[in-house]
């Protein structure tokens, strides 16, 4: 046995150092393990409850689970399909992100590289504060606040922009897409907001100076120096947004007409997500209902998964961005 | 002037992002503000002890009063057990991670799985305990089953926060320890973790935050019930997130009225639970040498 100690940049000894052997350290560490595992082992239940559960229903459901418009699985014959659902949780989620991205990077890079050096912290605080304002806050705020404020802008939106079909509509009311999809823009800027300004911190000193000392000025600067760097962060921290903002249930269930139905206008009464029907319907919601309902989680499950694997894969992809 | 000067183009570019900028930040700012500006302004009509001290039973479709005893002292005894679970379960891990694990197989799947378990929506893991719980089970709906559901959603939290902090702790003190002849695992105990201590409380703390305002797995999980009941193990019990749902979607005034008091007092609670955490952070940072 060898009694060098090899570190990793100030972390623990990796390979086995000369310690006192003791009965009580096989155990410890074995219970340690024990305790990753119960985490794998979650993740795994979790996949392997929710296809249990979904099968039954699928097999009791009567139209096509991919296709169909409607979600009646406590009629019988049972009937529904993920299609509407699905659609209207990518189209408020890529809104949001729409949305978002431009403000949260505005927002990172306000207070990297523009807010007084004293102050930011104390600001990029402040944006913090926005995540921990829970969910069923901002969806009170959107259904009282927020819907009724929208109707006169999409109005607006209507009259002067009503050539491009996401803004044309037949009937405008406040309790839209596009309210529901700025809600989900505000609870999903911080954490873009947060990453990015991780990111931004992390670009070299030496290249900001190079360019500024090569008479660039600032919007230059950032353009040739941190842009560049960050890009892949901030690629990644918007797919985490993306997850978080489909994954959103309560904020968007109070405030989606929660209809049946696909259109790409985003200011007339339609939309509803796999989230928020989970919300609506489990109430009333028989056995194949529930079930039916289980199936949709499973989907929102598998989207999400693949979002966020994706979003991991950039940043473990460039290493030195994982903080 | 003799000095070159930027050109008009430049300068005026610059201007107009360094304005694109600002306004960015103050477009950010105006939710937070007039979020926390309503519901400080309308929650104040209801938050007073009556509502602090009382329960929905007996209150009628459209009458006033009532409050949301029921409901808070549902969401304490429901995250109380979720740490109960999730803490121990999340701080063994990070110390496998950091103390054992290495760069093994193992440490690996389970890192990159935890970052993966962070993403998932908080409406799946409710989705999972009622399919695990309720359904396969055959157990009914509780304050336990809903502890169960925000225990998943803390797990990977506390485990990423441990990680981090039990890194800092220089190898330095490790090694000291092994010196004296200390074996490992009291390393670990006596020396490790004290160290890192009040980083973990923080992480600790702001996973508690975080699944304190969390509605979905409730709302699939402790079901609703108006009436106060202490015990977490058997029947509906409420939440305070799940009261504010419910009374949101009401159509009479006087519940929109207890939805916002309601409101007011999460956020409270979660703001304090936020405060205490950056609190304690900036009291005692882990000993380290940055």
């Amino acid at each position: 046995m060898t009694a060098t100690l090899k570190t990793r940049q100030g972390g623990p000894a990796t390979s086995r150092p000369a310690v006192r052997r003791s009965r009580a350290d096989k155990p410890f560490r074995h219970l340690t393990a024990a305790a990753g595992v119960v985490l794998l082992a979650i993740m795994a239940a979790i996949a392997v409850f929710l296809i249990a559960e979904a099968i039954p229903a699928l097999y009791a459901n009567e139209g096509s689970f991919l296709t169909e418009l409607i979600w009646t699985p406590n009629n019988s014959p049972p009937a529904f399909g993920i299609g509407a659902l699905a659609f209207g949780t990518l189209m408020s989620s890529f809104l949001a992100l729409i949305m978002a991205v431009p403000v949260a990077v505005g927002v990172a890079l306000f207070i990297t590289h523009y807010a007084p050096r004293k102050l930011a912290g104390a600001l990029g605080y402040i944006v913090d504060l926005l995540a921990a304002v829970p969910s069923v806050v901002y969806g009170l705020w959107g259904v009282i606040f927020l819907v009724p404020f929208m109707q006169g802008p999409s109005e607006f939106l209507n009259e002067y922009l009503g050539f491009i079909p996401l803004f044309s509509a037949d009937q405008v009311v406040g309790r839209s897409m596009l309210t529901a999809s700025i809600v989900l823009a505000i609870m999903i800027l911080p954490i873009i907001a947060a990453i990015s300004r991780e990111v931004f911190l992390q670009v070299p000193r030496m290249n900001e100076e190079a360019a500024l000392a090569l008479g660039a000025t600032r919007w230059e600067m950032i353009r040739m120096a941190v842009l560049p760097f960050g890009r892949p962060g901030v690629v990644s921290a918007s797919m985490l947004g993306l997850g978080r903002a489909m994954g959103e249930t309560i904020a968007v269930a109070l405030i989606f007409p929660a209809t049946f139905d696909i259109t790409f206008g985003v200011l007339g009464p339609s939309g509803n997500s796999i989230a928020a029907n989970i919300a609506l319907g489990f109430a009333e919601a028989g056995e194949v209902g529930r079930g039916a309902l289980i199936a949709s989680g499973l989907v929102l499950f598998i989207i999400t998964l693949l979002v966020n694997m994706a979003a991991r894969m950039i940043v473990v992809g460039r290493s030195g961005a994982r903080k | 002037m003799s000095i070159q000067t930027i050109s008009t183009g430049r300068r005026a570019k610059d201007t107009i992002v360094r304005g694109l900028v600002y306004l960015a930040f103050a477009i950010a700012v105006v939710p937070l503000v007039s979020v926390v500006y309503l519901v400080i302004k309308n929650g104040a009509e209801r938050f007073d002890l009556e509502f602090l001290l009382h329960s929905m039973r007996n209150i009628g479709a459209r009458d006033a009063g009532g409050g949301a005893y029921h409901a808070i002292l549902g969401t304490l005894e429901q995250v109380a057990l979720a740490s109960l679970m999730s803490v121990p379960i999340g701080i063994l891990t990070a110390i496998y991670l950091v103390e054992y694990g290495g760069n093994g197989r193992l440490a690996n799947a389970i890192r990159f799985f935890v970052d993966v378990m962070t993403g998932i929506p908080s409406v799946v893991a409710g989705l999972f305990i009622l399919a695990f719980w309720v359904l396969y089970l055959g157990q009914s709906f509780s304050g336990f089953a809903g502890a169960l559901a925000l225990a998943v959603l803390m797990m990977p939290t506390v485990v990423r926060s441990a990680e981090e902090m039990l890194k800092l702790v220089p190898s330095d003190l490790r090694e000291a320890s092994y010196a004296l002849g200390v074996p490992r695992w009291r390393t670990i105990v006596k020396v490790v973790l004290p160290t890192a201590f009040t980083g973990i409380i923080t992480g600790v703390m702001l996973a508690v935050a975080r699944v304190t305002g969390e509605t979905a797995p409730l709302l699939l999980t402790v079901f609703f019930t108006d009436s106060i009941n202490a015990d977490p193990f058997s029947g509906p019990q409420m939440g305070l997130p799940l009261y504010v749902f419910d009374q949101a979607g009401r159509p009479n005034d006087t519940a929109i009225d207890r939805a916002w008091a309601g409101a007011l007092t999460l956020i409270l609670i979660v703001m304090l639970l936020n405060l205490a955490a950056r609190l304690i952070a900036r009291w005692r940072s882990p000993a380290t040498g940055r």
